[in-house]
């Protein structure tokens, strides 16, 4: 389950149950997220029963990006046995201003920041 | 006849530090000038940061430079995105986006043609936005989308702007020429610095 391109990186890591975005995420639409989407809910099938999303490198997301995020998280929400932890960065200025919402979507999600 | 919506103002431009940048929707298709949005919104932010140097490299927080590139990057990629999507591609009616820097504030200006038939549907949603609670529709939306998979769009770019980045929202509706009708909509985001 991996998607790499010059502008981005997606990949679920079964062994350590993380889910990584990195890069620069500026799809037009649904359309153009759909092959992320799949392996995002690929993911939520396999319901682990820790799941981390590694967002630490994830430098750019445009608002149809933060749709497909949140709406992973409504999925996990759904899932009643797992939990997840969001791992963000610090130094990455969207992150302290948009990913608080994904914690309003999904209360028990924890917010961890490098 | 104008019509102004939302925190919309008129006056000229009144700061020496400004850019626009035009773009002519017909020269090529879409698809292929959507890498461009990102082009010009980065580049728009990395400028601004001139008027904003850095100031302790040191320091584990971001500065504020870093955050005034992000989020006019940001902002400002939302709005072409808006503009190249709901332009009225029979109209040949040109996008432009203007960015004037005040001391206390960055102001955003961003025109395109719209379709006489969205112009209603539209209007009725900058109501909503002016008169709702904006965290509340934000949570609305996003429920929404995922229970509805058969929207394209998100709906998420100007609630996005008004619940995280704390920007005061403004548009204008304008004929712009007649026989046929072409209606220009101008979207003003101001975002404190």
């Amino acid at each position: 389950m991996e998607i790499k391109t010059k502008d981005y990186h997606v990949n679920y890591d079964s062994e350590t149950t993380t889910l990584l975005c990195k890069g620069s995420l500026r799809l037009s639409g649904m359309d153009e997220y759909a092959p992320i989407v799949q392996i995002f809910n690929q993911v939520a099938d396999l319901e682990p029963s820790e799941l981390k999303f590694n967002l630490k490198g994830l430098e750019f997301l445009n608002s149809s990006g933060i749709n497909v995020l949140s709406k992973f998280v409504i999925k996990i929400r759904q899932k009643k046995h797992v939990s997840m932890i969001v791992q963000g960065s610090q130094q990455i200025p969207w992150q302290g201003k948009s990913l608080k919402n994904l914690k309003r979507l999904m209360p028990t999600l924890k917010l961890e920041w490098e | 006849m104008a019509q102004l919506f939302g925190n919309f103002s008129e006056e000229p431009i009144s700061s020496e530090e400004y850019l626009i940048l035009g773009f002519s929707p017909s020269s090529i298709p879409l698809k292929q000038r959507w890498r461009n949005n990102g082009l010009s919104a980065d580049f728009l932010g990395d400028y601004l940061t001139t008027f904003f140097p850095a100031t302790d490299t040191h320091s584990n927080t971001i500065d504020r430079s870093a955050e005034i590139k992000s989020a006019v990057g940001y902002i400002a990629n939302e709005l072409l995105e808006n503009a190249m999507k709901f332009n009225d591609e029979a109209s040949q009616y040109p996008i432009s986006i203007q960015l004037q820097l005040h001391s206390d504030r960055i102001v955003f200006r961003v025109t395109n043609s719209i379709p006489s038939q969205l112009v209603e549907k539209f209007q009725a949603y900058i109501q909503n936005l002016i008169n709702e609670d904006p965290q509340e529709m934000y949570i609305e939306q996003l429920e929404r989308n995922a229970e509805d998979d058969s929207n394209s769009s998100s709906g998420l770019g100007l609630l996005t702007m008004i619940n995280d980045y704390m920007a005061l929202l403004g548009w204008k509706f304008d004929t712009v020429k007649t026989e046929p009708d072409v209606i220009a909509v101008t979207t003003m985001v101001q975002l404190t610095v």
